[in-house]
């Protein structure tokens, strides 16, 4: 029997703002505990929560940026359920008409093409405190910083058919909403967090199989493990005769498995209702079309044009666009260069090399774009060769030289083509290898391709890395053929 | 719509409020004719009228996204029952 996985994702993404969604406290990270947690917070008597308006601008901005819906009204209501972390006993979201309306993300699959993954709605959320099960004296201690902190929750529809599919739409996610800096991402530290809805039917059926779901994933591997290891639970399961119970579960990437925490039976039951605290949010076209021309260029819109107006591949454009750092450095090499496959080569190959190497980000490269920008320009225009322009990279990496020019001029790698020069280190070479030299003519013509690479090597270090490589090969080959 | 008492003790549950079978019982009628009331408005034909999400007509007044509040914890701190370590402590949380 063939299986489909059905897919759906909750992802909960932390908006960047300096106060919380309700409240003028702070949302900075690390603090001490309760020291940012205010009375609006707490839940005192008496307090009433203001809506903050850079969360309002996040969310719009979000919506605007994936083309979806913003409905002039939204409103916030109530979920009510009792943990010690949500102090006023409900957690303050939007249940019916949410800031975001339907909208659509472009993904990348692996073999480059695109696929559109529909988002459902998106909702303004307040987060709740932490609760820390340490040994307090048998007691459980509460940090209610977090409490407050403003989340906007991102529901797919179930377009989603695979472990894959599910982490390129994480992905996207977090591409859209960090380009656009309404978070900064960081899901270490639970800036975005998601749950997974997964399902199994056989491939062709309409109707959708039981589902379950996963609770808090938090990285973009545990997503794709967690739900390849769901699905093959549930086939197993179908297979041997049994059936998937509706229920929630929760993911151990130790184990590798996910195990159940609670059935539907003894689920929450939450008790929704529009919260009297807050009136209905109207906003103005005039709000939105001010948001609208703040939106910078988006990731999909910059896979298409690095595609269609720099030549670059599918794979090319959609991993420089994968991050808006990436994108940007890019961006500064081209220009500088001049030539946009160039760059695109060096900054994957060279620079992603060496700081995925190190553990570095793009952020924090010691090469600086316009360095490397100066060094493939030499590339180009044929100044050095590329054997000496991995010189150059690594003494830029080194902060040995201010640019790539310095670098060449200190250290004499500009490339030698002069023929007469390269001529009469070929002759050397030649003079200095008679045993050598005699098994090449020796030698079938079939298998001489492979023998000349000794001689170039040879050639290439007496240049000190410097000749031009297609020259030596040539003269060489007619030298050592024809003499 | 008449209530029985197991409704009116999930919702006491709910709510966490812990009522004896007396008071239970007086929940039993007192919520009863409040859900009798509530029937009487469901029969009120409200086709083409949108749901009213605040009975106030006006419309939510936004803050700048700036930090007002000072740290107060040690004042809030001393009306709760125990602390430690700048945590509230509360009685043990099993999932």
């Amino acid at each position: 029997m063939q299986w489909e996985a059905v897919i759906g994702l909750e992802v909960h993404v932390q908006l960047a703002t300096q106060s919380k969604i309700f409240s003028g406290a702070s949302t900075a990270f690390g603090a001490e505990p309760n020291t940012q947690a205010c009375a609006v917070d707490l839940g005192l008597p008496g307090v009433l929560p203001v809506l903050n308006e850079g969360a309002v601008a996040m969310a719009v901005k979000f919506g605007l940026g994936i083309n979806a819906e913003i409905p002039e009204t939204s409103v916030f209501d109530r979920k009510n359920y009792f943990y010690p972390d949500l102090p006023k006993g409900y957690q303050t979201s939007q249940m019916y008409q949410p800031i975001v309306g339907p909208g659509e993300v472009e993904i990348t699959l692996d073999d480059g093409t695109t696929k559109r993954i529909r988002v459902h709605h998106a909702h303004l959320e307040e987060d709740a405190g932490k609760s820390l099960h340490e040994d307090f004296h048998g007691m459980t201690g509460i940090d209610l910083n977090r409490a407050g902190t403003p989340l906007l929750e991102i529901v797919s529809e179930p377009d989603l058919r695979s472990a894959r599919e599910a982490a390129a739409y994480l992905k996207a996610i977090h591409a859209i909403v960090t380009y656009l800096g309404i978070s900064d991402g960081n899901m270490a530290e639970g800036s975005m967090r998601c749950d997974v809805n997964v399902s199994v039917r056989p491939k062709g059926q309409e109707t959708l199989g039981t589902r379950a779901e996963i609770k808090n994933v938090n990285s973009f591997r545990f997503v794709e493990k967690a739900i390849a290891h769901e699905i093959e639970r549930q086939v197993e399961l179908i297979e041997d005769g049994g059936t998937v119970v509706q229920e929630t579960r929760l993911y151990d990437p130790e184990a590798d498995e996910t195990r159940s925490m609670r059935t539907k039976e003894e689920a929450n039951d939450y008790r929704y209702f529009p919260c009297p605290d807050l009136l209905p949010v109207v906003l103005d076209q005039a709000y939105v079309d001010h948001l609208r021309a703040t939106l910078p260029e988006l990731p999909a819109e910059k896979r298409a044009r690095f595609q269609d107006e720099l030549g670059l591949s599918a794979y090319d454009a959609s991993v420089l666009a994968s991050s808006r750092a990436m994108a940007e450095y890019f961006e500064a090499v081209k220009d500088v260069c001049g030539d946009a496959k160039l760059a695109a080569n060096w900054v994957q190959v060279e620079l992603a090399g060496r700081l995925n190497k190190e553990g570095l980000d793009i952020a924090d490269s010691p090469v600086t774009a316009e360095q490397l920008g100066g060094l493939v320009a030499r590339v180009k225009d044929e100044t050095i060769n590329g054997k000496a322009a991995k010189q150059v990279f690594a003494a830029l990496w080194d902060g040995e030289g201010e640019s790539a020019d310095a670098i060449i001029e200190a250290r004499g790698l500009k490339q030698v083509t002069d023929t007469g020069a390269i001529e009469a280190m070929i002759d050397q070479v030649i003079a200095d290898s008679p045993v050598q030299v005699a098994q090449y003519r020796e030698a079938a013509p079939e298998k001489r391709g492979k023998m000349i690479g000794y001689f170039v090597g040879q050639v290439m270090k007496a240049s000190r890395g410097t000749a031009n490589p297609q020259q030596v090969n040539a003269l060489l080959k007619d030298k050592l053929d024809n003499a | 719509m008449a209530l029985e008492p197991e409704d009116v003790r999930r919702a006491a549950h709910l709510a966490r409020l812990g009522l004896d079978d007396r008071e239970a019982a007086r929940y039993v009628d007192d919520l009863s004719r409040i859900l009798e009331m509530v029937d009487r408005l469901q029969a009120v034909d409200t086709q083409g009228v949108a749901p009213l999400a605040h009975p106030l007509d006006a419309t939510q007044r936004l803050r700048a996204d700036e930090v007002t509040e000072s740290d107060q914890r040690e004042r809030f701190q001393r009306c709760a029952p125990a602390v430690e370590n700048g945590l509230y402590l509360v009685p043990r949380v099993v999932e």
